[in-house]
């Protein structure tokens, strides 16, 4: 969908945000925002313990209390939900037992919010403790007791094996083996607003929910089925996030609760979290353990890779079976990787369930093989900015897990940043204690796959024009801050030829915006994009139609610009845009055009091969130079370089915030930012607790720890993309945290093996080396685990299909289309 | 559990909003359940994110510390009264022209601060407004477009006719390559 047309009026230029204003004078309404007539307020009352039947709950203290509207416990809620259906392990309100602190347990509402929160603190609820769990390693150790009775036996959520192509056979042709074992800490997305929700009853049995989320459709589904609605009777409004990052990309209990408090009660009711709380949904950051295997020739050249990923999942699924694939999926997105295991699991832990944070599973194995790579490049003495240019996966390749690539700008990415940096001169030659590192990363532009079976639009737009030349879009996107909205209306500012001030946007509404699967997944310029670029490019047709035939010209020669359509060889000859959606509206009556968009089917039909497609990958190479004091161990970044292949940019002023954005937090997380647990003592209940649920003792950098960043944006238009744009939002993250650790090597020759690097691992890591030793600092080991259901799929280049050659629900389905002699069928979503 | 009332004046943007409330609630509360202007944001109510920030007589306050009963007889300035007319302060062009605000939340609060700073200091360097701002957080940005913003704000309040350089808007001309669309800023400045 790379557009022809030679000059483009809007996009590839900066322009003020659509929502700029509001958000500058205080206009933008978020979810806390809101009031309405009889508004009360609800509290949860959540869980201190960690793990605990409950025996009793006791409201009778908290019912006396002043202003107590009502209140609802788990049995008020027995129908369960999750993002996924096959994971559907939540509640609303704790059914039978709890599983982290601050698991909600009782939701009361009162006539004002501190009344609410007096009543909540006055429910007592009587638990029998059970052992918890807090990592993998006691997972694995320990089956029971069970945190959930669903899963892969004892406190294993998911455990999964898949090999592409013969492994042994790469590793055979490798000249040298590298091993190592990594660990990625787990952290959150502390977006600046705590989540909120107001829930409106309206007539009989419909209610409306406003809420802070990024996925208005998917709490829609949610709610019907857990309030036994027709989802006709529910309407969710995704409210403007005031930030998200993937924290508000799952559907929250508080979300459910609300809009069930306001069915009970008859009158709206307002909830907004604590920050305390916010760090208790979380869905942040897995924790996970990895461990590469990789075979290179002497030349550098990748053989053969075997990962293996731990996930430290915390008390729910959430997105779990598709972020235990994404430690995996995209390692092959960047270099070509012939053959591939890849083995995964993640435990429930009694912690808060971890979910997608920006990169969604991918940051982790991507600092993994990144911070492998670079070790690997020393030793073969090879130029780590070469052995990666040398792999570089070409554009169009199908991968050895079945990802069909389209462009690939990531070696102008690393020629840029090591331009740039003055890498070629200055890695491993400057003075100790400075040094500079590379990294490269990979990312997904939409999924290839909908969460939930079907064949229906993942996208959709609908465009309302009249004579006054305004034209409304509407979209169930929701915009969370990333530019969402001014992706929308350039895209159909710029295929009509007006002004964005023409554009009115109605969005992320699921009664009047048709159906958009939400931002998540860095799919809305490429998904929500391709979407409006396509209903806008039939209200161009119906209005050139009408006009070609008013002015008996060709309509291929008809011009959409300036607010004008004219005959491109007699530009004279037009008139205004709203004047030739008169003649549109004379001709075709009332006007409206839709457009949706849903992904190319993916190669891949393994049972797992949901997780990974995508309709083309953004790429991203940073360089870091850091500053480490070598009698302290405390380091400082002096300079990013970063360079993201952005395919073409909507608006590069928005694309380079993004980028600085996601370079900040790649930076917090491999700095300082760090979700925390410990085992209270004894005497104060072993209960395990959350460290720091505080912004002041949770450390996220500030305005003097940022240092300076050079971004280049890679413009290299990508046929999958509207007028050729690609993701901007998540990819960026990537290479910052090996980056930052390669650095750390070259400035004092130790590796810190682990994120987030503190200073006393380097100061010990120092030590280990001043002793003759290796000079790092990082984990063991990783667990002795059986990986028994290797699922085999024979590679692109072996000549394979895309199937797994045991796949038993394949062979199933092989089977069964065999007797009814139809085509095969895509595999399942994740 | 019922508070005692107070009943007050407050001057918030130089207009009187008399409101009752609760004794001990904080002047964010009063600003955004009292008198209607939700333009001031919270992001821990407990003073460690900056979001919450106004003016009292000037200075920059977090307004989740302060009880509103403090504020009597001194002069409030939010973000709501930051445009003159229908017409945004330059920080608020700014702001919106470099995508310095991105999601929107922190801003309230990080314009405050800089009005505050821009009244102090009306050229001050990048390291001065990172100090200056240094209790503000932001999620989004990286912070780098919310200092360029209000350089260029300042810039503007001291009647220069400046525009950030075209890096700020494109990027840099990646090294070594045929460089992109690098024209310079075609943004607007003002409203
Ligand atoms: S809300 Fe006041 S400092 Fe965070
Ligand atoms: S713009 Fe989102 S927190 Fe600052």
């Amino acid at each position: 969908m790379t557009e022809p047309r030679a000059a483009l009026n809007l996009i590839g230029k900066p322009f003020r945000r659509v929502d700029g204003r509001a958000k500058v004078t205080g206009q933008t309404r978020f979810a806390d925002d809101l009031t309405f007539p009889r508004m009360c307020f609800m509290r949860l009352h959540r869980s201190t313990v960690p793990h605990a039947r409950i025996v009793e709950i006791h409201l009778e203290k908290a019912e006396k209390m002043p202003g107590v509207l009502g209140f609802l416990t788990g049995e008020d809620l027995p129908v369960s939900f999750g993002i996924l259906p096959m994971s559907r392990d939540e509640h609303g309100l704790a059914v039978g037992k709890v599983r982290y602190v601050g698991d909600p347990v009782v939701a009361v509402a009162a006539l004002t919010e501190e009344q609410a929160e007096a009543a909540a603190r006055a429910v007592e609820i009587e638990y029998e403790p059970l052992a918890t769990i807090s990592s993998v390693e006691e997972a694995l150790a320990n089956p029971e007791p069970r945190i959930h009775e669903h899963g892969s036996g004892g406190n294993l959520h998911r455990k999964k094996s898949m090999i592409f192509g013969d492994l042994e056979q790469g590793f055979e042709e490798a000249d040298v083996i590298f091993e190592d074992t990594l660990f990625y800490g787990g952290n959150t997305h502390l977006a600046m607003e705590q989540h909120a929700s107001v829930a409106v009853p309206e007539d009989d049995e419909r209610v409306t929910l406003y809420s802070s989320t990024q996925i208005p459709h998917y709490v829609h589904r949610a709610l019907a089925r857990v309030l036994e609605l027709p989802a006709s009777r529910v309407r969710v409004v995704a409210c403007p996030n005031g930030g998200g990052f993937g924290g508000k990309s799952d559907i929250m209990n508080h979300e459910i609760v609300t809009a069930k408090m306001a069915l009970v009660l008859g009158r709206p009711v307002k909830i907004s979290l604590t920050r305390e709380e916010v760090f208790y949904c979380h869905r942040g950051r897995h924790p996970m353990l990895m461990h590469l295997r990789t075979g290179f020739g002497k030349d550098g050249s990748l053989k053969a890779q075997h990962l293996k990923t731990a996930l430290d999942g915390g008390a729910y699924s959430s997105y779990g079976v598709a972020s235990t694939l994404y430690a995996g999926a995209l390692q092959t997105a960047t270099y070509e990787l012939p053959r591939y295991r890849f083995d995964t699991l993640r435990a429930f832990t009694n912690k808060p369930p971890c979910g997608p944070k920006r990169g969604h599973g991918t940051p982790q194995p991507r600092f993994g093989y990144e911070v492998h790579l670079d070790k690997a490049a020393h030793a073969l003495g090879i130029d780590p900015a070469d052995l990666r240019l040398r792999n570089l996966a070409p554009a169009g390749l199908i991968t050895a897990n079945w990802l069909q690539l389209s462009s690939v700008g990531l070696g102008r990415c690393i020629e840029a940043v090591v331009e740039g940096s003055g890498w070629r001169r200055r890695y491993g030659k400057l003075p100790h204690g400075r040094g500079l590192g590379l990294a490269c990363g990979a990312y997904i532009c939409g999924v290839g796959l909908p969460l939930y079976r079907g064949e229906m639009p993942h996208s959709g737009v609908q465009l309302k024009l009249d004579r006054s030349g305004g034209v409304a879009v509407f979209c169930g996107q929701a915009e969370i801050g990333q530019g969402s909205d001014s992706v929308l209306a350039a895209i159909v500012a710029e295929v009509l030829g007006i002004e964005l001030a023409d554009i009115r946007l109605v969005v992320a509404d699921t009664d009047l915006t048709p159906v958009e699967f939400g931002s998540y997944a860095s799919r809305v310029t490429v998904m929500m994009g391709n979407a409006a670029y396509d209903g806008a490019q039939r209200a161009r047709e119906l209005i050139a139609t009408a006009v070609a035939e008013r002015f008996e010209v060709d309509s291929e020669r008809l011009v959409f610009a300036e607010s004008r359509v004219f005959d491109a060889e007699d530009p004279e000859k037009g008139l205004s845009f709203a004047a030739a959606v008169a003649i549109a509206e004379t001709r075709f009556g009332t006007l409206g055009t839709t457009g949706s968009y849903r992904p190319p089917t993916p190669p891949g039909r393994f049972q797992g091969s949901g997780v990974g497609p995508s309709p083309t990958y953004s790429y991203s190479a940073a360089v870091i130079e850091v500053e480490v004091d070598p009698a302290t161990g405390l380091f400082d970044v002096e300079h990013v370089w970063i360079a993201h292949d952005i395919g073409r940019c909507i608006n590069p002023a928005l694309v380079v915030g993004q980028v600085e954005g996601s370079v900040y937090m790649g930076l917090g997380e491999v700095m300082m930012e760090e979700q925390a647990f410990r085992r209270l003592p004894p005497r104060l209940s072993g209960a395990l607790v959350h460290k720091t649920p505080s912004l002041l003792e949770y450390k996220s950098p500030t305005f003097r720890d940022v240092p300076p960043v050079t971004t280049y944006l890679i413009e290299e238009p990508d046929p999958a993309g509207p007028f050729g744009a690609k993701e901007v939002g998540q990819g960026p993250l990537l290479p910052i945290p090996p980056a930052a650790a390669n650095a750390v090597f070259d400035a004092v020759g130790v590796r810190v093996d682990q994120v987030p690097i503190h200073p006393h691992m380097i100061l010990r890591a120092l030590e280990d080396k001043a002793r003759g030793k290796e000079g790092r600092f990082g984990p063991a080991a990783f667990p002795d685990v059986d990986f028994p259901r290797n699922l085999i799929v024979p590679t692109p280049a072996e000549g394979g299909d895309g199937t797994a050659l045991n796949d038993p629900r394949s062979q199933k389905q092989a089977g069964r289309q065999a007797a009814k002699e139809k085509p095969s069928a895509a595999s399942a979503p994740v | 559990m019922t508070h005692a009332m107070t009943t007050l004046t407050l001057r918030v943007n130089g207009e009187d909003h008399t409101v009752a409330f609760p004794a001990h609630h904080t002047l964010l509360e009063v600003l955004r359940e009292r008198c209607g202007l939700t333009g001031t944001k919270h992001g821990c109510e407990l003073g460690e994110c900056g979001t919450c920030t106004v003016l009292v007589d000037g200075r920059a306050v977090l307004s989740c510390l302060m009880l509103a009963v403090e504020t009597e007889d001194r002069s409030i300035e939010t973000v709501e009264g930051l445009m003159d007319g229908n017409r945004l302060h330059p920080l608020q062009a700014a702001f919106a022209d470099l995508g310095a605000a991105q999601c929107g939340y922190c801003t309230p609060g990080v314009l405050m601060t800089s009005k505050a700073l821009l009244e102090a200091d009306g050229d001050p360097s990048e390291a001065e407004i990172r100090e200056a701002l240094s209790g503000n957080l932001c999620r989004c940005t990286g912070y780098h477009k919310i200092v360029q913003a209000v350089l260029w704000a300042a810039a503007r309040l001291r009647g220069e006719d400046s525009a950030p350089s075209a890096e700020v808007f494109y990027g840099s001309p990646p090294p070594g390559q045929e460089a992109s669309s690098s024209s310079s800023s075609e943004a607007h400045d003002d409203d």
